[in-house]
């Protein structure tokens, strides 16, 4: 809602998360994950949150260093089981934390259904398997389908890679990933970029996120994390 | 062609150059995590294939050296890989969008089973110790117009993994067309059940008629 506002620190960008709220967090992995809005969110306190996100945090950065505060009630992640998620897995085996298993195709489409305004949507994807039980289903042209239903975020923290000062958003490589379809999902979308250039400086032809998606925007120093073990 | 019969049975990296060799020219594959990516090392310049990961890119290259590592730049395993000329990038939904509409030519994907009617189960144990991870599996196997299998014929018990019907959790319903295994190559999705004999490697397909429970139809 409203224009895109920029803001000088990540602390003053993530101020207002509620006690309660849904937080779409971007990255794959630890490739697009705001590492610096996460940090920021951590400081800033809001705890009880219900996070939708790929995975469930890496080593003991991003999303890790959340659930690690103790803040993360529910997850709903597509691959929450990886190499270095042993947080999340200490907590999950010791009933601290509720998850959701969501199909990762599933999980994209139902956040782009919500910003797209779509009330809910036939898929393939799971027909006839533990992930569809209890839903509804409905064969459509000779083939099973399950209705699944949008995903909304009360904030989305991404990050990309430049914003210009209306708020576009332009991504680099594989790390534009969840970015640009949880920006559409949120009430409320936090950027956090490497660089704020001028309006007029990114070619409008190449802009991925508009800025009617993007509320807020800080500008930080890139940190740049890897998988260990990754295979 | 690779051969219809071998005297050993094939060691993984002989099993992937199978496959990769049966890749038609020309298509948009992806290669699940784990022993599948070993394909890509297989393939030839003239099949001019364009590889799919679902974490938004075609075009996608071999694993980056220590020197190119780039940590916006992974494969769906977050291995650090590389870009080839013409790749593309893309969000996940419109990733998704593009396995789910049916636009991938193939996806190879690893397997706990295969029933012989097709049915595939690759995402969970379903032991309750272990945390569920179904990531893009379910999303692959219905998606892709050809969903091919390379997996060990048998469990480290002796175990057939191509079965009548699958013990373990469904991955997808009905969705692979193709098992190719270290003893013989495999057509499946027949509703019947049936199942057609492709290749034999280190097994006879008496041998094979032996061991597997599932009806078996030589088309070496």
């Amino acid at each position: 809602m409203g224009r895109t506002t920029l803001h000088d620190s990540v602390d003053e960008a993530v101020a207002g998360i509620e006690d309660g709220s849904t937080v779409l967090v971007g990255g794959f992995g630890l490739a697009g994950m705001p590492f610096d809005l996460i940090d920021a969110l951590i400081r800033q306190g809001a705890t009880d949150l219900t996070v939708v996100a790929n995975n469930a945090g890496n080593g003991e950065v991003g999303l890790a260093a959340l659930l690690k505060a103790g803040r993360v009630r529910r997850i709903l992640c597509s691959f929450p089981r990886q190499v270095d998620s042993y947080v999340f897995d200490d907590l999950y085996r010791s009933g601290r934390i509720e998850l959701e298993v969501v199909p990762q195709g599933n999980l994209a489409e139902r956040m782009r259904a919500a910003g797209a305004g779509i009330g809910a949507f036939f898929s393939p994807t799971a027909a006839g398997t533990a992930l569809a039980e209890g839903k509804e289903t409905r064969v459509i042209d000779g083939r099973e389908h399950v209705l699944e239903h949008p995903i909304r975020g009360d904030y989305a923290l991404i990050a990309a890679h430049r914003a210009d000062r209306r708020g576009n958003l332009v991504y680099r490589k594989t790390a534009r990933n969840f970015g640009p379809v949880m920006a559409t999902a949120a009430t409320t979308t936090i950027a956090q970029v490497t660089e704020v250039v001028d309006t007029g400086t990114l070619d409008p032809e190449a802009v991925v996120t508009p800025s009617i998606y993007v509320d807020r925007v800080v500008a930080v120093e890139p940190q740049h994390h890897t998988v260990q073990g990754a295979r | 062609m690779p051969p219809t019969s071998a005297a050993e049975r094939l060691r993984t990296a002989d099993l992937a150059k199978v496959i990769a060799a049966d890749i038609p020219v020309g298509s948009y594959v992806n290669l699940g995590i784990g022993q599948p990516t070993t394909i890509a090392d297989h393939l030839t310049d003239e099949q001019d294939v364009v590889l799919h990961t679902e974490n938004g890119m075609l075009g996608m290259g071999p694993a980056a050296a220590p020197d190119q590592v780039d940590a916006d730049l992974t494969n769906a395993g977050k291995v650090p890989v590389t870009e080839l000329p013409g790749a593309a990038y893309f969000h996940h939904a419109d990733s998704f969008a593009m396995m789910r509409g049916g636009h991938l030519d193939v996806c190879v994907l690893g397997a706990y089973q295969v029933a012989a009617t097709g049915d595939l189960a690759n995402w969970h144990t379903g032991r309750p110790e272990d945390i569920p991870a179904v990531g893009g599996a379910m999303d692959l196997a219905i998606g892709a117009r050809s969903v091919w299998v390379m997996m060990t014929l048998f469990g480290r018990d002796g175990s057939p993994k191509l079965v009548p019907a699958c013990s373990y959790p469904l991955t997808g319903v009905a969705c692979v067309s193709r098992v190719y295994t270290d003893h013989g190559v495999f057509e499946v999705g027949d509703p019947s059940g049936e199942v057609g004999v492709l290749a034999t490697y280190g097994m006879s397909f008496a041998d094979l008629q032996e061991r597997l429970d599932v009806v078996l139809v030589d088309r070496t």
